[in-house]
C-alpha cells in the first residue's frame, strides 16, 4: 500500500498565506483588496492626511482638483479627509456590530438545534418578539433613552441584526441536526455543544458566513440612515451616512462631495460580499464532493 | 410500434475527462437492451444521450445516435424538445423525486401528450386510464384523481411508465426503475412492466445493476466499465457463458454466497435480550401507548458472536427496532438487556461504557459522515472519546482502523465527499469498530451500494466477524445479503416479529407465508424466472 507523504518540515507562514490567498480566486481577491484598504484608511488613514477633516475655510461644494482630491463639502471641508476619518465610524462600527449580531445569533440557533424542543420554543418566541418591534423605531428608543454614543450605536444594532441571524442559522442547523451524522454522535455520548461546535457548525458556515455579509450591509444602510436621520454620530465627526445626508444639496449639481461616501458605502458593501462568495473553504468543499 | 435505434461511437466527455468512449449498438424493433454496470460506469449517461441530452458540464463529443430515421445528433434544440417525450421518453430512478406533488397524476400523465398535440385532452385521459389498466394499476378511472404522495413507491413508479407511454414512444428508456423499491412491490412493477413492453412491441432500453432484475426483462445485455462495452450478447448466453473478467464477476457477485463466520469455541452467552418491546411515535395516551405504535410486542435474543438478520419491507419497523435498542427512540413499554444489566429507554439514562458497547452504522455512508470532517478526525473521535488516545498511540490506532476494513492510509486526510460509496461504507464501518463494540447495528449497509462493491462490505462483515467475534443485528430488505451473513432470520411485518428462521431451515419448507413471499420475491438469476412466477400464480397475474 503506498504510503502517506510527510512533509519534512511544517510550511512556512508566508507559503501557507500564499496559498490560503490563491484559493480565494480573482474576483475575491479584489474583494479581499478594497476590504483591506477601507481597514487600512481606518486605522492609519487620517494619519497620512496633510489636512483634517475638520479645518474649513475652502469653497463650499468645490469640484474635484490637485488641492482636494474629492472637492469640498457644504461648509468647505476637504471631503477626502471627512471620507477617510468617516471609514472609522462605519467599518469599525458596523463590523464589530455584524460580528456581535452573528455570533449571538448562531450561537443560540445551535442551542436552539441541537438541545431538546423546550429550550428551541422558548429562544424562537423570545427572538421573534424582538422581530416584532420595528427596527427604527427600536433604535429611536435607544437612542432617545441612552443618548448616541459609540458603543450605544454598536450594542442598538448588534441586537436588532441578532434575530434574523439565528433564523438563519437554526433553519440551517435543524436541517444538519437531523443528519445521521449527528444521530451516530449521539448515540457515542457526545454533548450538546460538542454537536453544536464540531457536528453542525462546520456544515452551517458557510450558508452562515453568506449571511453575515448580507447582514454587514443591512448594518452599514442602518447606521447610514440613523445618521442621515441626525440620530447616528455626532458631528463635527460624521460616518458615511451622515457625509451623503450633509452634503445631499450638492446632488442636484452632481458634485462629487455626495457621490464619494455613497461610493465609499457600495464599494465596501460589495467587497464585503465578494470575499465572503468566494471563501476559500466552499470551493475545496465543491472539489471535494466531485 | 417502435423502430431500430442505431448508436455508433458515442462518446461523452465532461472536461477532459471521458465518461463514455466509443461505444456502439444496435437495438431491433420491439427488443429491450440492458445496460449494466456499477455506479459511475456512463450507463446513465449514455441512456441520456439517446434523448440527446448531456448533464450540466458533459458533453456529447462524438457518434452517431440515430432512433429510426432520425439522426438525434443533427437536431436543432427545437426539434430536440419535439423528440423528447414523443419519440423518445425516459422513465426515471425515483417516480417520487419526478412527480410534482402539487398537481394531480392525471394531470402529469398526460401532459406529454397535450404539450405534443398527439391527443386532445379528453382522449389522452381516457387513453392514461387504459394505460393504468394496462399497468395493473387500482382503480384505473379513479386513481389519477389523486396527488403523487397518495399513492404508493410502487404505484407511482408504474404511472411514471403510463406518462411515458402515453405519446406511443418509439423508444422507452427505463433508468433503474425498480432499485428503489420493496422485492415484494418489484416484482409487481416488472411484472407490469414486461407486459407493456411485450403487448405494445415498444423498443426499450433499460439500465439496472441487477443482473437479477434485468434477466427478466431484457433481450440483449450490454455489459459497462468505466464507460466502455465490456461485452454486448443475448441474455442467455451472458448469464450462461460469460466471455469477459468482468461479467463473471458480476454474476459471482449477485449470486448468493454464504459467508460462515461462526466463531469455533466462543463465549455464546446471552448478549443482547429485548423482551416485549413496543415503541412509537406522537403523544402517549393514558396506558403509555403513542399514537402511531411502530413496534409492536418483539422478543428477540440474540448470543455472543451470533448474527442475526432483521427483514421486512419498508415500514414495517426493522430500522425503529434498531433505534430502539440504540437508545435514539424511548420504547413506551418492554425491556432491552444487554450483558445481563438493563439498559437506559433513551440516551441520557445510559453510561457512557454503555453507549461504548452497541455501535450503530447506517445505511446511507453519505449522511452518516460528516462532510467536513476529514476520515482522520471521524476515525479519531470515537478513540479519543472513549479512550483518551492521543498523538502516536491514536494515528496508530487509526493506521489499524483502515487496514482493518482495507482501505489505503491515503484516505486518511481526505475528506468524505472525495470517497467512493463503497469506500464511505468502509469508513462508517471503521468510525463503529473505533469504538470496540460488542454489539453493531448494521441499517441496510449494503443496499445504497451496488452488487460488486455491496459483496465485498458483506465479505468484510464476514470477516471482521470471524476476527473480532462481533455480534451484529443486521437489517435489511434484502433476503439474498440477509441469508449470506446470518445465522438467523427474524422476519418483521407491520412492526410485530412474524417468525424466526435458524440457518439450517433457510430453504426448508413450510415456513411462514410472509417468509415465503419474501424468498420467492428475490429475484433469481435465470430468464424466465418471472414467467415460471405468473404460471404458479395465474390467477394473480391475470387480475393484475
Amino acid at each position: 500500500m503506498s504510503t502517506l507523504p510527510i512533509p519534512l518540515s511544517p510550511p512556512g507562514p508566508l507559503t501557507v498565506l500564499r496559498e490560503r490567498l490563491a484559493a480565494f480566486g480573482p474576483s475575491g481577491l479584489i474583494g479581499l483588496a478594497v476590504v483591506l484598504f477601507w481597514v487600512l484608511a481606518a486605522l492609519v488613514g487620517p494619519a497620512l492626511l496633510s489636512r483634517g477633516g475638520a479645518e474649513g475655510g475652502g469653497d463650499v461644494f468645490a469640484p474635484i482638483s490637485a488641492a482636494h482630491w474629492l472637492g469640498t463639502d457644504y461648509l468647505g471641508r476637504d471631503m477626502l479627509a471627512r471620507v477617510i476619518e468617516g471609514a472609522r465610524y462605519t467599518v469599525g462600527v458596523a463590523f464589530i456590530a455584524t460580528l456581535l449580531a452573528c455570533a449571538a445569533g448562531v450561537t443560540l440557533a445551535l442551542l436552539a438545534a441541537a438541545s431538546n424542543r423546550w429550550i428551541d420554543g422558548a429562544l424562537s418566541r423570545l427572538l421573534d418578539t424582538l422581530t416584532a418591534i420595528p427596527s427604527k423605531m427600536f433604535a429611536l428608543l435607544m437612542v432617545a433613552g441612552f443618548g448616541s454614543s459609540i458603543p450605544m450605536l454598536i450594542a442598538t444594532a448588534a441586537v436588532i441584526y441578532v434575530p434574523g441571524s439565528y433564523r438563519m442559522a437554526r433553519a440551517l442547523a435543524v436541517n444538519i441536526n437531523a443528519m445521521d451524522y449527528v444521530t451516530v454522535a449521539r448515540t457515542r455520548g457526545e454533548g450538546t455543544w460538542y454537536v453544536m461546535r464540531r457536528e453542525i457548525l462546520p456544515n452551517i458556515a458557510g450558508p452562515v458566513l453568506a449571511d453575515m455579509g448580507l447582514r454587514f450591509v443591512y448594518t452599514v444602510l442602518l447606521l447610514a440612515s440613523l445618521s442621515f436621520l441626525g440620530l447616528g454620530v455626532q458631528p463635527p465627526d460624521a460616518d458615511w451616512g451622515s457625509l451623503v445626508r450633509e452634503n445631499i444639496g450638492a446632488l442636484a449639481e452632481g458634485g462629487a462631495s455626495v457621490i464619494a461616501p455613497a461610493l465609499a458605502i457600495a464599494s465596501l458593501t460589495i467587497a464585503v460580499n465578494l470575499v465572503i462568495d468566494n471563501l476559500p473553504g466552499r470551493a475545496a468543499r465543491e472539489r471535494g464532493a466531485r | 410500434m417502435g423502430s431500430t435505434v442505431t448508436v455508433k461511437g458515442l462518446c461523452v466527455s465532461a472536461g477532459t475527462a471521458t465518461i463514455v468512449d466509443r461505444l456502439s449498438f444496435t437495438i431491433r424493433p420491439g427488443e429491450v437492451l440492458a445496460l449494466i454496470g456499477e455506479s459511475g460506469s456512463g450507463k446513465t449517461t449514455t441512456a441520456l444521450a439517446l434523448m440527446g441530452h448531456a448533464r450540466r458540464g458533459c458533453r456529447i463529443a462524438e457518434g452517431v445516435i440515430r432512433i429510426g430515421d432520425v439522426d438525434v445528433r443533427k437536431l436543432a434544440p427545437a426539434q430536440l424538445r419535439s423528440l423528447r417525450g414523443r419519440t423518445v421518453s425516459y422513465i426515471a430512478q425515483s417516480a417520487a423525486a419526478s412527480f410534482n406533488p402539487s398537481r394531480t397524476i392525471l394531470d402529469q400523465v398526460v401532459e406529454p401528450a397535450l404539450l405534443h398535440g398527439t391527443l386532445p385532452r379528453a382522449q389522452a385521459e381516457l387513453k392514461a386510464i387504459a394505460l393504468f389498466r394496462e399497468l395493473a394499476l387500482p382503480d384505473p378511472e379513479t386513481i389519477g384523481q389523486r396527488y403523487p404522495h397518495q399513492v404508493s413507491g410502487g404505484q407511482l413508479q408504474r404511472l411514471m411508465a403510463a406518462m411515458a407511454l402515453i405519446t406511443d414512444p418509439e423508444l422507452v428508456i427505463l433508468d433503474e426503475p425498480t432499485t428503489a423499491l420493496d422485492v415484494t412491490t418489484q416484482i409487481e412493477v416488472l411484472r407490469a412492466f414486461r407486459r407493456v413492453v411485450r403487448e405494445r412491441q415498444v423498443t426499450a432500453v433499460y439500465v439496472s445493476h441487477d443482473l437479477a432484475v434485468v434477466a427478466q426483462m431484457a433481450d440483449h445485455i450490454l455489459v459497462l466499465r468505466d464507460g466502455r462495452m465490456q461485452e454486448l450478447n443475448g441474455t442467455d448466453h451472458i448469464l450462461a457463458q460469460p466471455a469477459h473478467e468482468y461479467t463473471k464477476s458480476l454474476l459471482a457477485a449477485a449470486r448468493p454466497v454464504t459467508r460462515v463466520a461462526a466463531r469455533a469455541g466462543g463465549d455464546d452467552s446471552l448478549l443482547l435480550e429485548v423482551s416485549g418491546l413496543s415503541a412509537g411515535y406522537g403523544p402517549r395516551d393514558a396506558q403509555g401507548r403513542p399514537q402511531t405504535l411502530i413496534l409492536e410486542d418483539i422478543d428477540l435474543q440474540l448470543r455472543r458472536g451470533q448474527a442475526i438478520g432483521v427483514i421486512g419491507e419498508s415500514g414495517s419497523g426493522k430500522t425503529t427496532l434498531a433505534r430502539a435498542i440504540a437508545g435514539l427512540l424511548a420504547p413506551s413499554h418492554g425491556s432491552v438487556r444487554f450483558g445481563g444489566q438493563a439498559l437506559g429507554h433513551t440516551l441520557e439514562q445510559r453510561s457512557k461504557e454503555q453507549l461504548r458497547r452497541i455501535q450503530i452504522v447506517f445505511q446511507m455512508a453519505d449522511t452518516a459522515l460528516n462532510p467536513s470532517h476529514t476520515i482522520q478526525d471521524i476515525l479519531a473521535r470515537p478513540l479519543q472519546f472513549y479512550k483518551g488516545l492521543r498523538g502516536a498511540p491514536l494515528q496508530a490506532r487509526i493506521d489499524e482502523l483502515l487496514d482493518l476494513v482495507k482501505l489505503p492510509r491515503t484516505v486518511a486526510g481526505r475528506l468524505p465527499g472525495g470517497l467512493s460509496g463503497g469506500q464511505k461504507q468502509r469508513v462508517n464501518l471503521a468510525r463503529a469498530l473505533a469504538a470496540e463494540p460488542e454489539l453493531i447495528l448494521c441499517d441496510e449497509v449494503t443496499s445504497a451500494l451496488d452488487t460488486v462493491v455491496g459483496a465485498a462490505v458483506l465479505d468484510l462483515i464476514a470477516e471482521l466477524r470471524r476476527e473480532l467475534g462481533l455480534s451484529i443485528l443486521f437489517i435489511s430488505h434484502d433476503l439474498h445479503t440477509v441469508r449470506a451473513v446470518c445465522d438467523e432470520i427474524v422476519v418483521m411485518q407491520h412492526g410485530k416479529k412474524l417468525a424466526q428462521v435458524a440457518r439450517a431451515d433457510y430453504d426448508r419448507r413450510p415456513q411462514h407465508p410472509y417468509y415465503e413471499l419474501l424468498a420467492r420475491s428475490v429475484p433469481e438469476l435465470r430468464r424466465g424466472w418471472l414467467d415460471e412466477l405468473d404460471a404458479a400464480r395465474p390467477a394473480i397475474a391475470r387480475v393484475a
